[in-house]
């Protein structure tokens, strides 16, 4: 293996600094592990994508493959966005970032043996990507075990960083507990206290987290559950659960169902006249659900999401993402291509911060944040350093009137945006252990 | 125990539900049943379907015009289905049917992704099936209503064409002995043709009729596939009315478990299947030898 000057240098300072730094948690990293520095070259990192660009997940996979390709070229072109973000000079440490694509359908599996191709044909220094629950968990774990970063894609599952939580994988995402909590209050003042909801459940883990935390937290509220219809994942046709639905004398509608199950059930559910008869809240928003399924349904439902496009006029850098993304690709961005976007320059920043690709230092790096918060496009931001779950505001959505949309993309109004801080689990909640560094 | 309002809503659904399935399963069990071509891209051209009914409702507003085009370009469809792949598969081994198939579900099913992307497509409710009806204590959707009354119809043609007309008896005569059948001075080719083409029709009719309720995306056929298959097992493989009746006994099987558990119903669909599977291995209407 060969070294070259410039990491000799860098690595030389880093010694340096080690040693003047006496107890600093830096000084312990191994020179040697997983692909560092041997995937480190005088130019150039490679970094892994392991997304689905075919299967049920493709509509998101595609939204999120666009906002890590817009987040790399502004880094490696290291322009006034990229220097926004705090990051020096052009690429990471100098280095530009080389990047690989897989379309991995959705399936774990294929999502393992990409990433496992990236990391020891290519040498990735970080592996990103995955839009279903089951995908991150894997990832997680194969990073873990080879000792390579991964940031989490899209998944909204409390075992990401609960009991599947790895020292190796940082989500930016908020948790189903959280979304839950920052809705409810939102939704009972809108809707009122004292209401009946039914549920409809898909039956895996994504969706029975999600019910629990939200039947928690409105119950909290003083809503009474008359109904639960659990539906098996992929349903194609509601009608029998959406009959009891109509039937049990509800006021709200609460659809889990994700993807192309929300788009189906809520169709189904305008065509038994429940959306007449009950208002429809969606805990966690589908990407393109609005689009899908038009503003004539969408309209009053109330939900949240990762990030909404109209946060630029909240929040600098959103601006300048949904600036730069829509003279990009010629839509506004969904929050697939946000999270690749901000996972990939939270990245970026915690290496200039660490000041080595080194994962054990960038993780530390990450798990100091809370001192340090980044700025991004959603404010001020940290990962928790016990479960690696970003601490983060939720904006709470409520569909707009077609008669409202000031252009065809503008389907949601932002009611609120619920600070972070006070809707978090405690850390230990849903059982987290992160592994060891080395 | 639910009440008697829930059961009988439960029923009807059922009922309405099975007719669904019938008309979806009705493709696979024709194309079994008459050329004994186990087809696995069932579900993709289910999907062809639903984008055929997508497309051309934006050129015209009619739905019934809609359909009847879309019709006309599944059959074309089948005719160079045929034509170019799955006539040199008759002779081979159910497992190269199989692969085939599959792999032409694949190819379609990529295709429809590439035009159109991976999100789902909107395809309204005709104006005419709009808003719900109300039938007592039970409330309806009106388009759900009609398609009970276009998909019986729409059975019964199907039925009696392929068993009722001599295109159908010289189809099963060609299956037993084409060489004997080649013999009598009939171009059996052509009636297998026509039949692979018939039911791509049905199916891809199934898509259009379906694609104002379900989520229209290119994935859509896969579990219309495997409900279709369940459906034809329980009715007897390649049984044309075993598919209506496996149809209405699945929609009821899934109702009525709603009424009491509604995330019990695909698993006692399953459970009938394996039970009649081990009572009665050809189905309700298989015969021995096809089954």
């Amino acid at each position: 293996m060969q070294f070259d000057r410039r990491q000799l240098l860098l690595g030389g300072v880093g010694t340096a600094a080690g040693l003047m730094l006496p107890g600093s948690a830096f000084a312990q990293s191994p020179a040697t592990i997983g692909t560092f520095p041997e995937g480190v070259t005088a130019d150039s990192v490679f970094v892994g994508l392991t997304i689905p660009l075919t299967g049920v997940f493709s509509g998101d996979g595609g939204d999120l493959k666009l906002g890590y390709e817009l987040a790399i070229a502004q880094i490696n072109a290291g322009g006034d966005i990229a220097q926004k973000w705090g990051l020096k000079g052009k690429g990471v440490l100098g280095r530009q970032i080389k990047y690989k694509v897989s379309d991995t359908e959705g399936k774990p599996n294929l999502d393992v043996q990409s990433a496992t191709q990236f990391i020891q044909r290519d040498k990735a220094i970080m592996v990103s990507g995955s839009v279903s629950s089951a995908s991150a968990i894997a990832l997680e774990e194969l990073g873990s075990r080879e000792k390579v970063l991964y940031m989490v894609g899209i998944a909204g599952s409390n075992d990401i960083t609960g009991k599947n939580c790895q020292r190796y994988g940082f989500r930016s995402q908020q948790n189903a507990y959280m979304a839950a909590k920052a809705m409810a209050p939102v939704v009972a003042k809108a809707l009122g206290k004292n209401v009946k909801s039914a549920f409809l459940v898909p039956d895996y883990t994504y969706g029975h987290t999600v019910y629990d935390s939200f039947a928690k937290f409105s119950a909290e509220q003083g809503w009474k559950q008359v109904a639960k219809e659990v539906v098996p994942l992929g349903t194609t046709d509601y009608s029998s659960a959406l009959l009891n639905i109509a039937n049990s004398g509800a006021d709200v509608f609460v659809n889990i169902a994700f993807g192309g199950d929300a788009v189906a059930s809520t169709k189904q559910a305008e065509q038994f006249g429940v959306l007449k008869r009950m208002k429809l809240v969606v805990p966690n928003l589908s990407s393109f659900q609005d689009k899908e399924l038009g503003a004539e349904l969408m309209q009053g439902v109330y939900g949240s999401c990762d990030f909404w496009w109209g946060l630029q006029d909240t929040y600098p850098l959103a601006k300048t993402f949904v600036e730069s993304f829509v003279a990009q690709n010629k839509y506004y961005p969904r929050w697939g291509a946000h999270i690749g976007y901000m996972q990939t320059y939270l990245w970026a920043m915690s290496v200039e911060r660490a000041g080595t690709f080194n994962p054990v230092d960038v993780i530390k790096a990450m798990e100091s944040s809370k001192a340090q918060p980044y700025e991004t496009t959603i404010g001020k931001v940290y990962f928790r350093a016990e479960d690696h779950q970003m601490v983060r505001p939720i904006p709470i959505l409520r569909g707009k009137k077609p008669s409202e949309m000031k252009n065809k993309e503008d389907f949601y109004e932002i009611v609120d945006i619920a600070d972070g801080e006070s809707v978090m689990n405690a850390p230990d909640f849903f059982g987290c252990k992160l592994g060891p560094y080395t | 125990m639910p009440s008697w309002p829930v059961l009988i809503s439960q029923a009807f659904n059922g009922l309405a539900l099975g007719t669904l399935l019938a008309l979806v399963s009705s493709g696979l069990t024709i194309i079994l049943g008459t050329l004994g071509v186990l087809n696995f891209a069932h579900g993709a051209l289910f999907a062809v379907g639903a984008y055929a009914a997508f497309v051309l409702l934006q050129y015209t507003s009619s739905f019934v015009l809609a359909i009847v085009v879309g019709c006309g370009f599944m059959l074309v469809l089948g005719f160079l289905l045929e034509r170019i792949i799955i006539r040199y598969f008759y002779d081979r081994p159910h497992e190269d049917q199989i692969l085939v198939t599959y792999g032409v579900g694949i190819v379609l099913v990529e295709c429809v992704r590439a035009a159109f992307g991976g999100n789902a497509q909107r395809v309204p409710v005709p104006s005419w099936g709009q808003g719900a009806t109300q039938m007592g204590f039970l409330i309806y959707p009106t388009y759900r209503l009609q398609l009970i009354a276009i998909i019986a119809g729409l059975l019964l043609s199907l039925y009696l064409v392929l068993y009722r007309t001599s295109m159908g008896l010289v189809v099963r005569a060609g299956i037993e002995n084409p060489g004997m059948v080649g013999i009598l001075g009939i171009n059996v080719r052509r009636a297998f043709l026509l039949v692979f083409a018939i039911g791509v029709v049905a199916v891809g009719l199934a898509g259009m009729l379906y694609a104002p309720v379900v989520a229209v995306t290119p994935d859509m056929g896969a579990n219309f596939m495997a409900q279709s298959f369940v459906v034809i097992v329980l009715g007897g493989l390649g049984s044309f009315p075993g598919a209506v009746i496996g149809g209405l006994i699945a929609g009821e099987i899934i109702s009525l478990t709603s009424a009491f558990n509604s995330s019990y119903s695909e698993v006692m669909l399953y459970a009938l299947m394996a039970v009649l599977l081990i009572m009665r291995p050809q189905g309700l209407f298989g015969s021995e030898d096809r089954a």
